[in-house]
């Protein structure tokens, strides 16, 4: 049985009803439905705000951050008076305010195998708003394992990706990337940054997918993989198949249960905002200000061209990570020298590569230039 | 010849290039023309034992090589193939 509509509630939602793919039925459908949304961040964002606007019944959130002022730039949920509170209570305050005549569901932790199954199974459908990739096999392989849709997105710059993986009716997303890149190979760890109105388009679009496959109208993206360039303005799409030796969906799957998915992807899924490379290869920025104060000490600094714009370290020169290992020739492994970048993750890598290369006398500084904006020279802006 | 769209992500060892033209018959000729052309992309497409890594999703028009005939898929001349990237999504870098 499909509950009723309040008078309220009809004229409310006065422009569903006269859509026939929708009318009273569908109404009353997302009214009676659930969406569990993982991350209130950027794709969060868009994506929480059309479903509570949308009407259904009762959406969960998940997310254990604070709102930081570096959010507001694409999370629209959050605004410059909820800097600092939990994620989930100021994105909650928002949709209520939307709309009250929904429930909204908060989890302020982070989204584990410990908890995820208890999370989700209680919800019709399920929204990858992630940005990790623990995260991201954790939230398909609990989809599969209870049988529910996947509404995925990723973004990166000016890239956008979405499917809907649905095991029962196609490929998962494990079908499509079976395992995570080594972390040395990250690629969004290069580079970074997103175009703000991004995952507003890439969300709005997850949001449409979750509609269509709660009222069980169109053709959800169920198979297909929708590629989004904003700087070419180019919507491609290409076809998934079901992989037949998917680990978790295929017919021999050998992974019955949820894994442990830091360890599967190397990668912690939670924010470690300081990279590190090791205590015994790491420099604080205490020890560098002493160091560079008294004798030489080469400083390689691994960030992009145009950060060097926002900050720099005096005298330190530029080879941006992706052009580390073409560009050995121009260090010398017997000089002692400090690789540094934004907070200290890239950097870590770009000493990983100069340790393999033979170098012997090279530190991370824990931290990066941010690490040192803060304690040493705080002049600097920290992004 | 066929064209190569590079992701974004990948195009810190493409010099920024977008698309790359290629030369070769079938897409493991014309992996190995990329990767002479742009040496710095290799480890990100091949494991140490020289095999594409799995998580490299290489589309010939609509069809992943995968559910082609993976690396021996032929290519046709102006054929588009499409580097499909796994990312993470999200903003964060340090």
């Amino acid at each position: 049985m499909l509950p009723n509509l309040s008078r309220d509630e009809i004229l409310r939602y006065s422009r569903h009803l006269l859509i026939p793919e929708v009318g009273l039925e569908g109404q009353r459908k997302l009214k009676n439905s659930s969406a569990l949304i993982i991350g209130t961040g950027g794709l969060g964002s868009p994506v929480a705000l059309y479903l509570a606007a949308a009407g259904i019944g009762r959406i969960g959130l998940v997310d254990y951050d604070t709102v930081d002022s570096s959010n507001l730039q694409r999370q629209v949920i959050h605004g410059t008076s909820t800097v600092g509170k939990l994620k989930v209570e100021s994105a909650r305050a928002k949709l209520l305010d939307l709309n009250p005549d929904i429930q909204v569901d908060v989890y302020n932790e982070p989204y584990t195998s410990e908890n995820a199954m208890r999370i989700a199974k209680d919800y019709d459908i399920i929204l990858d708003g992630t940005d990790n990739f623990p995260t991201r096999y954790l939230t398909n392989d609990v989809a599969v394992f209870l049988g529910k849709p996947n509404v995925y997105a990723s973004i990166y710059r000016f890239d956008g990706q979405v499917s809907v993986f649905y095991a029962k009716e196609g490929p998962c997303y494990r079908c499509l990337f079976p395992e995570p890149p080594p972390p040395g190979l990250v690629p969004s760890c290069a580079e970074g940054g997103v175009l703000g109105v991004l995952p507003g388009t890439i969300g709005t679009l997850q949001a449409t997918e979750a509609l269509k496959v709660l009222l069980g109208i169109g053709e959800p993206l169920i198979g297909k993989l929708l590629l989004y360039n904003a700087l070419d303005m180019s919507f491609e799409y290409v076809k998934l198949k079901k992989n037949p030796n998917c680990r978790v969906c295929g017919p021999n799957a050998d992974i019955k249960e949820l894994i442990d998915y830091e360890e599967f992807c190397g990668v912690p899924s939670h924010d470690h905002e300081e990279g590190s490379a090791g205590a015994n290869w790491d420099i604080t920025v205490q020890e560098l200000a002493e160091r560079v104060k008294n004798n030489h000490l080469k400083l390689v600094d691994v960030r992009e061209p145009h950060e060097l714009e926002i900050s720099r370290i005096p005298n330190a020169i530029n080879i941006p990570l992706g052009q580390l290992a073409a560009r050995l020739s121009e260090l010398d492994s017997a000089e002692e020298m400090v690789i540094f970048c934004k907070s200290g993750s890239r950097s870590a890598r770009g000493l990983e590569l100069l340790a393999s290369a033979g170098f012997k006398k090279v530190k991370n500084l824990k931290g990066g230039i941010n690490a040192w904006a803060t304690e040493v020279d705080k002049s600097l802006p920290i992004y | 010849m066929p064209v190569l769209r590079i992701p974004t992500p990948l195009r810190a060892y493409t010099n920024g290039q977008s698309e790359v033209t290629i030369r070769g018959s079938n897409i493991s000729d014309a992996l190995t023309d990329l990767t002479t052309q742009y040496p710095a992309l290799k480890p990100h497409l091949f494991n140490e034992g020289g095999e594409l890594r799995p998580f490299v999703n290489l589309f010939v028009g609509e069809n992943n090589i995968k559910d082609l005939q993976g690396v021996d898929t032929p290519i046709k001349e102006g054929e588009k193939i499409m580097l499909i990237p796994s990312i993470a999504g999200g903003a964060n870098v340090a």
